[in-house]
């Protein structure tokens, strides 16, 4: 199965600058289909960035965050060529993870 | 009567043994049900908070202080948004020691959208999209050094974002 994540990791300096877009339908659980039946919520509720084995940032979203959602960061570190591992997992207990290369 | 005396004696006994043994399990469970409530405050998933419907109950489920407006915390959020299932929101701040950054959208039916947490060597600042069911304030609690501040921005939704 392709990730359903989109990563775009670049380092500057002593700063690297993360921009992550994840194919997800967040669904909130408030919106109902054409049949007029409510569609369940699926959202992901955690999304976790590592470097160097160390967590340098972590998501706690809510069905309120947009579908595909996105989200961009930085933090101190990391270089060219340096693996940054995003995972995430949704309500419904799915998970998907990626590695991505710093550039 | 020496036989029933001692069935009765060790009956006791053993009653009291696993009585005993009882107690102390219970003991031994008292941590596995404790130490999630420690994780949460740190690690766990803040599943109360997201089900706040107020952004103050949100606020206090998730942090357990308030926050003071700065006019350190800048916070990004267009004036109109026309699309309100797809508003591009973004703060950073120059307060020092951030640990966590969190956006509330007060008319939300929850207004807890989102809440990140900036471990040291993480730069505070945000960009993420968040869905808006009608015009209302959106909030940025900054916590820095232990305590809370904020920005709030009223954006107005043309067409909301729970879905038409």
């Amino acid at each position: 199965m392709a990730s359903t994540i989109r990563v775009r990791a670049t380092s500057s300096g002593e700063t690297t600058e993360v921009q992550a877009l994840i194919q997800h339908p967040m669904d909130s659980g408030f919106v109902k289909d054409a049949k007029g039946e409510v569609i369940p919520p699926h959202f992901i509720q955690e999304l976790t960035f590592e470097h160097d084995g160390k967590r340098v940032f972590v998501a706690d979203w809510g069905a309120a965050v947009s579908k595909d959602p996105y989200v961009k960061f930085s933090f101190k570190g990391g270089k060219k060529g340096d693996d940054l591992k995003i995972s995430w997992v949704d309500n419904k207990g799915a998970t998907d993870t990626a590695t991505a290369k710093i550039q | 009567m020496t036989i029933v005396h001692d069935g009765f004696s060790a009956t006791r006994r053993v009653i009291l043994k696993g009585a005993g043994a009882v107690a102390l399990v219970g003991l031994g469970n008292i941590p596995f049900s404790l130490a999630p409530a420690f994780a949460a405050a740190n690690d766990k998933y803040p599943e109360d908070a997201f089900k706040a419907k107020s952004e103050a109950d949100a606020i206090k489920s998730l942090y357990g202080k308030t926050a003071e407006p700065s006019d350190k915390v800048k916070l990004d959020a267009p004036e109109i948004a026309e699309n309100g299932a797809v508003v591009p929101i973004s703060v950073s701040t120059t307060l020092a020691d951030v640990t966590s950054i969190a956006f509330l959208v007060s008319e939300n039916p929850n207004a807890l959208a989102a809440s990140y947490k900036i471990p040291a060597g993480t730069m505070p600042s945000v960009a993420n999209r968040l869905k808006m069911a009608k015009t209302s304030n959106v909030i940025a609690i900054v916590e820095a050094g232990g305590k809370l501040y904020s920005a709030t921005k009223e954006v107005k939704v043309t067409v909301g974002g729970c879905g038409g």
